[in-house]
């Protein structure tokens, strides 16, 4: 029984016979000041009352947290004996499924001129290196799942839907591949089909972008994105200061190589990024990768129903730069990100030329530039602005080996798209995002596109990015 | 150039990696860098991840923490989710088995003790919760008690040369952390029942240490920013049960609160929320000094 009970219920007695030897006055002097002490154990008793029912709503809650996960008494032991804690698991019981995620993207586009004709002059462009369909579209919808396979390796996927309007929908393996859990010393490893860690932009998804469409520079160079079948070693170096180094194997079966034709592999990359802090408020991260290609058969499709195929050697040499601010180091509220890359392709070897029945063949050399810059501000939580500006150059020398058809060196030329009459595309674009929360995100995009001669195009494009379940990690 | 680098690749890997004479620790908080500095002193290189004025559940997963990553012997986290938008990513890019979760490089204080406000029902549309539980639970210095031998005994395992070290400092900081803890006890004893509004779900231990009573938070749901609606709301609730003080943390921005306290009186209240979050909270025992120094200016 508690104390406070006890004292209340003796005291009552006692105080009695006090009260017939007494005057008046004394009398209710102690009765006044009995009733005090009384109504002070009363007090204390409630509050200890209260503590009680405190402590026992906080009981419950421990037993609703144990009940909500697989664990057994571990916390009340861990609450009662802080000396013996144990470790408690609280994983669900479905914890060995994949943590699975899907992105849902949509957009709306409008562009001045007939996209169909959208052609970068000077480069040949893979499938996906032109502008996303006109009108309200699908864009990707992506499927990841993720898990540790065992003690030793880890394993992703990500699987991508296109609806393709009238044409069914394509389905397609962004990235399937497996880490190695046990390297030692920084060393990592990847093998499957992932994308390429050659540049900055590159390892990215397209729902991770800063605006709706990929550098002019990632189009022309790497239709849209470089991910293949292969492997990647890299290490991180012991030092205060990040330092990567790695390379890649690839089969060589996408853009900007054709078909895959060694054991080893047609696309050798290797890259180097260096990174770190200045202050709390500044991060920022450069790198310098080459991607080597033996190009087979490589075919692009250039607007006027001609194909080409182009057999030979392709490298491609980037430095890419990004630097993110936010005050304090907290993103939250305000932060700003400025990102840029340089690219420099050199090229030579044999180009097919093909239209209408003919088959033109061309010697081919190209030096060909790109490159692009962009800044992207949060100017308050949940809503950001960005500004990008694009520029490609081309520099090719071609010569005609073989008319196959055609009716003149010229007209081969001027059907492969690599003759560009000295025009430099250019781009400007400005977005502003609204993301809700960090699941979701519209996006308001305009284009000042001035990739074809004297053709410039105003495109505006309306975009969604939905994730739902498992809360992907986000990278630098 | 293939070849060139290539042979750069080499020359590095072939470097000397001299070991270092301290346990290298990565700390993501700055009140776990402050336990381990207690229990490890000299024994421990201690690295803080991310300081008081930035929220600990949005971080950049930043070269430089990568590299922390890379040569750390220990990892000293929250867990429980807190981390979950940047850690991963540090764990695959660090290329250090070592400090994988399950290993003994991995120590994740939420393990250690009881958790509250686990959700009932897992739904995002419920805001940003934490299937686990509340994660900030650093506020409650019991949970530290709890916490503390179980990190001891953690270095211990690794270091076990100075094994005999730790358990001597987790008896010295138990010592200490006792007194501090009856002189808190009794300093906060008039803070009970005290009514208050807090900015995020963020002090949930605190509330349960010292009996505080919370009317309501300025986020309608965790995560989800202050609505002008559900501060009006707030306001007519005040109106009825007033509050002393609306609290915040150090990453937290301000307007919501002065508007709250404007409109319906109760007090601005920066808490330090971790080591570093103000000059006072030099350490974990400066922490709770100054939450609980602020808390009672607040209540006259």
């Amino acid at each position: 029984m508690n104390p406070g009970v006890k004292a209340c219920i003796t005291l009552l007695p006692l105080s009695l016979p006090v009260c017939v030897h007494a005057s008046m006055d004394d009398e209710l002097a102690n009765i006044r000041q009995q009733m005090e002490t009384l109504q002070k154990q009363y007090e204390t008793r409630l509050k200890e009352l209260e503590t009680r029912l405190e402590q026992a709503e906080a009981l419950a809650r421990q037993n609703q947290s144990e009940l909500s996960g697989a664990s057994t008494a571990a916390p009340i032991a861990a609450a009662e004996s802080p000396a013996a804690a144990m470790p408690v698991t609280q994983d669900l019981s479905n914890a060995f499924n994949p943590a699975l995620s899907v992105v849902l993207q949509g957009s709306v586009n409008s562009y001045s001129q007939n996209p169909d004709n959208y052609a970068l002059p000077g480069f040949q462009l893979g499938e996906e290196g032109g502008l996303a369909a006109e009108g309200l579209t699908l864009d990707e919808t992506e499927v990841t799942a993720s898990a540790s396979v065992d003690p030793y390796f880890y394993g992703q996927t990500t699987i991508s839907f296109a609806d393709q309007a009238n044409d069914g929908t394509e389905v397609s393996i962004e990235e399937a591949f497996v880490d190695p859990l046990i390297l030692p010393a920084g060393l990592g490893m990847r093998f499957g089909k992932f994308y390429s860690n050659f540049g900055y932009l590159n390892r990215f998804h397209s729902h991770a972008w800063d605006f709706h469409d990929a550098p002019l520079a990632y189009s022309a160079f790497l239709n849209r994105q470089y991910g293949d079948t292969g492997l990647r070693l890299d290490w991180v170096a012991p030092t205060d200061t990040y330092l990567l180094i790695g390379g890649e194997t690839f089969a060589g079966n996408s853009f900007p190589a054709g078909s895959s034709s060694q054991v080893l592999g047609d696309v050798q990359s290797l890259f180097a990024k260096v990174g770190g802090d200045v202050g709390a408020s500044n991060a920022w991260q450069a790198g310098l990768s080459g991607l080597w290609v033996n190009a087979n058969d490589r075919q692009t499709d250039v607007p006027g129903d001609t194909s080409d195929t182009f057999n030979g050697d392709s490298s491609l040499l980037v430095g890419d730069f990004v630097w993110k601010w936010a005050p304090n180091g907290n993103a939250t509220q305000r932060n700003f990100k400025f990102q840029s890359e340089y690219f420099y392709r050199d090229e030579s070897g044999d180009m097919a030329v093909e239209n209408d029945g003919n088959n033109g063949l061309m010697d081919y050399h190209g030096k060909q530039r790109g490159w692009y810059m962009q800044g992207v501000y949060q100017f308050m939580a949940h809503w950001r602005a960005g500004l990008r500006y694009d520029r490609l150059s081309a520099d090719n020398h071609l010569k005609v080996t073989s008319l196959g058809g055609f009716a003149d060196n010229q007209s081969i030329i001027n059907a492969s798209g690599l003759d560009n009459d000295g025009y430099h595309p250019q781009r400007w674009t400005m977005m502003l995002d609204w993301s809700p929360s960090e699941f979701s995100r519209l996006r308001l995009q305009y284009d000042h596109d001035e990739s074809l001669i004297n053709q410039t195009d105003n495109e505006w494009s309306l975009q969604y990015i939905m994730s739902l379940g498992a809360h992907g990690a986000h990278e630098f | 150039m293939k070849h060139q680098v290539l042979s750069v690749l080499f020359a590095l890997l072939l470097l000397p990696l001299n070991a270092p004479a301290a346990m290298r620790v990565f700390s993501c908080e700055p009140e776990w860098a402050s336990l381990v500095t207690e229990l490890a002193g000299d024994h421990a290189e201690v690295f803080t991840a991310t300081t008081a004025q930035q929220d600990p559940h949005y971080i950049q997963a930043r070269p430089s923490l990568i590299a922390q990553m890379r040569r750390a012997d220990l990892v000293v986290c929250t867990g429980a989710e807190l981390e979950t938008g940047w850690l991963p990513v540090l764990m695959a890019r660090g290329g250090n088995p070592g400090v994988k979760p399950g290993t003994d490089g991995y120590f994740e204080a939420a393990n250690f003790v009881p958790m509250l406000g686990v959700p009932q029902r897992l739904d995002r549309a419920e805001g940003d919760i934490h299937a686990r539980g509340n994660p900030h639970i650093q506020l409650d210095p019991h949970n530290i008690e709890r916490i503390a031998p179980a990190l001891a005994e953690r270095l211990a395992k690794l270091d076990p040369g100075n094994a005999a070290d730790y358990r001597q400092r987790l008896e010295d900081f138990n010592q200490r952390w006792q007194s501090a803890l009856q002189r808190w006890d009794t300093l906060a004893e008039p803070l009970r029942r005290m009514p208050i509004v807090v900015h995020h779900d963020s002090w949930t231990y605190l509330n349960h240490w010292l009996g505080l009573n919370q009317i309501g938070t300025l986020e309608p749901k965790p995560g989800v920013p202050p609505s002008s609606s559900h501060l009006a709301e707030l306001r007519e609730t005040l109106k009825i049960t007033p509050a002393r003080a609306v609290i915040r943390a150090p990453f937290e921005e301000a307007r919501a609160s002065e508007w709250l306290s404007k409109q319906a009186g109760p007090v601005m209240l920066e808490l330090p929320y971790t080591v570093g979050g103000n000059a006072q909270a030099t350490d974990l025992f400066g922490l709770f000094d100054s939450s609980i120094a602020l808390l009672q200016e607040a209540q006259p």
